[in-house]
């Protein structure tokens, strides 16, 4: 019989995200430190970050400049990458200090790193959608190592257009995808057990091993 | 349940009650919280862009030296390499590693003509008396070009600069036309046009690439403004915004590498910098797969504070996984 892909893929998200574990009601109970909250905090600052710098997008570039309520969404654009990087950061120490790679995790780990990657990159292009001194500056710093890399001619710093569209849509798309696998990772292999003091790691399929 | 799904680790250990949703309901209200208190009590630096109009006016004379040294290719673009120009030797490389060179041309630029003479052209029609000084000069030699440049370099400094004008000391045809042409710049700059001259959008579409116009005044000029407001690289520029705002606080390490040798050193520091990053970066994230690296958590033991309450019931055998 031909192979249907459609209930391939239904099998296996049935299989390994099952909706119980997608959005769990309990969690073990060694969850119970704050170094859990800095993810969470993380994806809270990045919806408050699309909504602002959506209300800054509809009013233009240059809106924030000549408006007080303009400036205040710009503020609080500009305080959410903040808290934006500021928990990511927290977060990203927590889970090394915590080998949170372990037991299959590894995706989740490389997948975190590319999420504050591209976040970078797209802070970057934030800045230099400024339309201000701080644009106009970190522009014509930022070019040279941009050139030394090769991609200058590409990826043009100094191109307000290319910039915009990337900071805008572009980039915040590619966030939002990584940040979506990010999570159904957490929730598919569930969060990283204690690393057990006898040596024993626990693996994904639930035996111990040396 | 329709379907027993695959053995899941977390269950192997004692539950509690757990609200997801409203977690994230929560986590939401805290940072809409933080982020109005913070806007409201910090708000963020808004320093309008240097302008050529503002050079103009602020230092004329340090547009004229832009201006010459745009003309005797002395300035930083001229000079620069790849994606401007073709220079040898100018590309940053390390051995044979060289993305510069690679990458090639292609952002064609010369500041002499796409700087300084191309947005006087352009004025031609309404500022026709520039049509022979600008001729004058490019039908000139190399070497002739360069005596009049070298001629108004080294009087610049004894010269009456204003906004509106340069009162040259001394014979005036050593400088040939060039007494002319800066005129005319410091008058198109006073228009606070020369940065649209400089673009020169061929349609009424917004000119949206302003690579051109941002490149005349990144040496110098942009240069004395960022110190006036504490920006430029040895007061770590990149991590911070105008007024001392945080910045990009993030890329401390990137920023780092920049003061310390042999980075703040070395003539291709922004390629050895892009490397070092681009490698650490690369171990940190294949460090699930790299042995004793994936072990410095269980060495350094912060795993046991944070799960400290999970230990001690392990201990006390209330626990057994």
């Amino acid at each position: 019989m031909r192979k249907n892909i459609t209930r391939s893929v239904r099998d296996w998200v049935n299989d390994n995200l099952p909706m119980e574990h997608v959005l769990p009601d309990t969690l073990p109970t060694f969850v119970n430190s704050y170094v859990y909250l800095f993810g969470i905090l993380t994806l809270a600052s990045f919806v408050w970050l699309i909504v602002t710098g959506t209300v800054l997008a509809i009013f233009g570039p240059t809106w924030w400049h000549v408006s007080a309520i303009g400036h205040f969404f710009n503020s609080m654009h500009f305080w959410a990458v903040q808290a934006f990087f500021f928990f990511m950061v927290l977060h990203l120490w927590a889970q090394f200090m915590m080998a949170a790679w372990r037991g299959g995790r590894h995706f989740t780990w490389i997948g975190g790193w590319l999420l504050f990657l591209v976040s970078i990159v797209t802070g970057l292009t934030g800045y230099l959608s400024q339309t201000n001194f701080d644009a106009q500056w970190i522009g014509v710093q930022g070019k040279d190592a941009m050139n030394a890399a090769g991609i200058g001619g590409f990826f043009n710093l100094l191109n307000f257009g290319q910039m915009y569209g990337l900071h805008i849509i572009v980039l915040p798309l590619v966030l939002v995808l990584l940040l979506a696998s990010h999570v159904l990772l957490v929730r598919k292999h569930g969060v990283v057990e204690p690393i057990p003091l006898d040596g024993k790691e626990v693996t994904q399929h639930g035996e111990k091993r040396a | 349940m329709a379907k027993s799904v695959r053995e899941y680790s977390n269950d192997r250990y004692p539950q509690m009650s757990y609200d997801l949703i409203r977690e994230l309901f929560v986590a939401l209200g805290i940072i809409l919280i933080l982020i109005i208190i913070l806007a409201g009590v910090f708000s963020t630096p808004d320093v309008p862009a240097l302008s050529a109009k503002q050079v103009d006016q602020q230092a004329p004379t340090l547009l004229v030296q832009t201006a010459l040294d745009d003309l005797s290719a002395q300035d930083p673009i001229s000079t620069y390499g790849p994606p401007y120009n073709n220079t040898p030797g100018a590309a940053q490389s390390i051995g044979f590693i060289s993305p510069q060179s690679w990458a090639g041309v292609q952002l064609p630029l010369t500041p002499a003509q796409d700087e300084v003479l191309n947005p006087l052209k352009r004025i031609l029609p309404i500022y026709p008396t520039l049509s022979g000084p600008i001729q004058q000069f490019e039908s000139a030699t190399n070497k002739q070009q360069n005596a009049w440049v070298t001629a108004a370099d080294n009087a610049l400094s004894k010269a009456s600069v204003t906004s509106s004008g340069i009162t040259w000391p001394g014979d005036p045809s050593q400088y040939g036309p060039l007494p002319e042409i800066l005129n005319g710049y410091l008058s198109l700059a006073r228009t606070g046009l020369l940065e649209s001259a400089i673009d020169g959008a061929g349609s009424p579409m917004p000119s949206l690439d302003r690579t051109k116009s941002l490149l005349l005044l990144e040496d110098q000029p942009d240069a004395v403004y960022a110190n006036q407001l504490d920006m430029t690289g040895n007061q770590w520029g990149v991590i911070k915004e105008t007024g001392n705002y945080p910045g990009a606080v993030w890329l401390w390490y990137y920023t780092l590498l920049y003061q310390v040798p042999p980075y703040n050193t070395s003539s291709s520091a922004d390629l050895l910098v892009v490397l070092t990053v681009g490698i650490v970066t690369l171990i940190l994230m294949l460090i699930p797969f790299i042995p004793g690296l994936r072990s410095i958590p269980k060495w350094l033991g912060i795993y046991r504070l944070i799960w400290r309450n999970y230990y001690k019931e392990v201990r006390e055998g209330k626990i057994n996984v």
